[in-house]
């Protein structure tokens, strides 16, 4: 199986599905000549042309309507929005159009959009470039959405997002283009609400998504020095979650902790508490742990921005906490 | 504010009786979902297009059946002139599981897919941006099909506003702007809190052609309508249609109208498009009074019909409350990573 940096898994993912398809389109910030401000697109213009790789203007509100209004029309868009920050200028437009189209005109037209776009922080970036919303996101009905934390997953995700009928956010971690995997060449598609088991254990459940799974996974591996047998669990997909393999796996631990790098008050992590309390309250042998983002707009100083962020150790901590 | 007679004389008589006929019928209709909502059968927002007739019927009147309609919430008459069954509007009007949108959308989300008609968007200028998209696939698929994206005054200072007319001015789009200018937005003349009140040339900014259009005279809208249509289609890019209209009742069942004077109002009403439309048909010898007579009461008879389906409609089940939350996929039930099964 070829190796492969996430940047490079998402373009093959882009490239099978547009060859596959015509009506495919990619448009977005610098998506044209400047490849992608992350390089994803490198390549597609010269390959699609200018009429299916798309560049916008600074407008998300715009572009990421236009995105919708095409979709309801027969296209299948991938908007790529430059950051999750400027997702906000564009909330109107995914929240009160995309999630709502479908159900609001009584299920007449579909929105096949994905809306892509690059989260999290640890490039120094500061307050206004390095938000953790996708719980933002999957609190919406109507949306889906997807945080993969690999290649693989990056490609057979995005793949599934691209064959959908409804609107998929699609939320890549910032830090994470470079990181190199094995991905399946060719056809590959990953579920939507499967979560991977990227470590089988008994002791404790770690749950993480995105880019939080790096720190969910140390943990794991650390703890395996000291004897505990943690399970990690990579949600892949927030919205549609996978409750079956949370349960299933903390109804076998009796123990679990949340790792996520949003801000703890309100975040998805909670959620994912409150489910396990509701629906595996008797199998548990301690309270459900969250390790999260400390409650500060991100500061630009480095060890700052990395103290108001989760690390392994501090994982470990709260795994420590429930015996 | 007189209809020309010089117009009248190259349109049939069908057509003509058409226009009068839709007119009257959104007249009648808004006054009857006035009067139901009085009584309790509408909830909600409501927000009557009375006043405004001439806009909607003389721009849909030119449109082909494979163009698209997106527009604000005052669209109960444009849905109407657009030749959505008036019983399935009254029934969303009533929330009712016979509504266009089975009850789901309400009084600012009319929508008809085989219609094209794409909805009542209730933020304001919101669904700009969607008339915008749906025109690129137009020409991403080599039709020659318009997208007509009917916005209020109250539209032009949003974000969305300028930021449709840049995408589709830069782009070329096959769009046709219809600025409805009732120099109200809900009840803040427009004037207060506009810096240039000359709605159409914001549009010239964006080297989108554009003009104003008297929207009192079904006539007039009808034939800028026709020639800006004529430029789109040629692929010549978005056109701007700024119709000068006057809403005759409250911005919503809601409003007290406070901010307006009666003297105002009454002015207006002075030029009610309906009024001057069939005293322009009589004058020209095209209708007699007894014919126009004979549309009013067939109105009559149609509204009445709606009213009663929407009354005796039932409710949608509660059971089908989750229904149409996500449209099905193909890989709904993909169970593992991998290829696809052939």
């Amino acid at each position: 199986m070829p190796e492969m940096l996430i940047r490079e898994a998402l373009r093959e993912a882009i490239r099978e599905e547009m060859l596959a398809n015509e009506r495919v389109i990619l448009m977005g910030e610098d998506v044209g000549p400047y490849g992608g401000a992350y390089g994803v697109s490198k390549g597609l213009l010269e390959e699609f042309g200018p009429d299916r790789i798309i560049d916008t203007p600074i407008s998300e509100l715009g572009f990421v309507g236009a995105g919708i209004g095409a979709a309801m029309a027969g296209l299948r868009p991938i908007v790529e929005i430059m950051t999750i920050n400027f997702s906000f200028l564009a909330l109107d437009q995914i929240i009160n159009s995309a999630s709502k189209i479908h159900y609001m005109f009584g299920g007449q037209v579909s929105v096949p959009v994905v809306i892509r776009m690059a989260s999290g922080a640890r490039l120094s970036v500061g307050a206004q470039h390095s938000h953790s919303i996708e719980g933002w996101f999957a609190h919406v009905p109507g949306l889906k959405v997807a945080v993969p934390s690999n290649p693989a997953d990056s490609k057979g995700l995005l793949k599934t997002a691209m064959r959908d009928e409804n609107p998929v956010i699609f939320i890549e971690n910032t830090a994470s283009y470079g990181m190199k995997g094995e991905v399946p060449e060719g056809e590959y598609y990953v579920p939507f609400g499967k979560a991977r088991i990227a470590r089988q254990g008994k002791d404790v459940t770690i749950i993480g998504y995105s880019g939080s799974v790096i720190e969910a996974t140390k943990a794991g591996e650390l703890l395996a020095q000291e004897d505990i047998d943690a399970e990690v669990i990579d949600l892949r997909t927030l919205r549609p979650l996978d409750k079956e393999a949370i349960l299933e796996s903390v109804k076998k631990t009796g123990r679990c902790v949340v790792v996520e790098h949003a801000w703890r008050f309100g975040g998805f992590g909670a959620e994912i508490a409150a489910i396990i309390q509701e629906e595996a309250f008797d199998y548990l042998d301690a309270p459900v742990g969250r390790v999260a983002g400390v409650e500060v707009p991100m500061p630009y100083s480095m060890p700052l921005e990395v103290a108001a962020l989760p690390t392994g150790e501090q994982v470990v901590e709260a795994v420590r906490a429930l015996f | 504010m007189v209809v020309s007679e010089r117009s009248l004389a190259s349109i049939s008589k069908e057509e003509l009786g058409k226009l009068l006929y839709q007119m009257i019928l959104i007249r009648r209709f808004e006054e009857k979902a006035a009067e139901m909502y009085a009584r309790g059968k509408i909830r909600g927002f409501l927000h009557l297009y009375i006043g405004q007739e001439a806009v909607g019927v003389g721009v849909i009147s030119r449109l082909r059946a494979d163009d698209y309609i997106y527009s604000h919430y005052r669209e109960h008459g444009q849905a109407i002139a657009r030749g959505l069954d008036p019983k399935a509007i009254m029934a969303e009007l009533f929330g009712k599981a016979t509504g266009v949108s089975r009850g789901l959308g309400g009084s600012m989300h009319i929508f008809d897919i085989s219609k094209r008609f794409m909805g009542g968007y209730a933020i304001v200028a919101g669904h700009m941006p969607l008339a915008c998209g749906t025109a690129l696939a137009q020409k991403h698929l080599g039709t020659d099909a318009v997208t007509v994206s009917i916005l209020g005054d109250g539209a032009v200072n949003e974000g969305a506003f300028h930021e449709a007319l840049n995408l589709a001015a830069v782009w070329k789009l096959p769009v046709l702007f219809l600025c409805e200018n009732n120099f109200y937005g809900m009840g803040t003349a427009m004037s207060r809190v506009s810096a240039s009140t000359d709605i159409y040339k914001r549009a010239e900014a964006y080297g989108i052609r554009s003009e104003q259009v008297d929207g009192m005279d079904v006539i007039e809208v009808a034939k800028k309508t026709e020639q800006a249509l004529q430029l789109i289609r040629r692929g010549e890019g978005p056109y701007f249609l700024e119709a000068i209209t006057y809403r005759f009742r409250g911005h919503s069942m809601a409003d007290p109208e406070l901010y307006r004077d009666k003297s105002e109002v009454d002015h207006w009403r002075q030029n009610d498009p309906i009024k001057t439309f069939s005293d322009a048909l009589i004058q020209g010898g095209m209708f007699n009074q007894g014919e126009i007579e004979v549309v009013w009461k067939k109105v009559e008879e149609e509204v009445e019909e709606a009213a009663r389906f929407a009354d005796e409609s039932p409710f949608p089940d509660v059971s089908t409350l989750t229904n149409h939350m996500y449209a099905p996929s193909p890989l709904d039930n993909l169970q593992t990573e991998g290829p696809l099964d052939a």
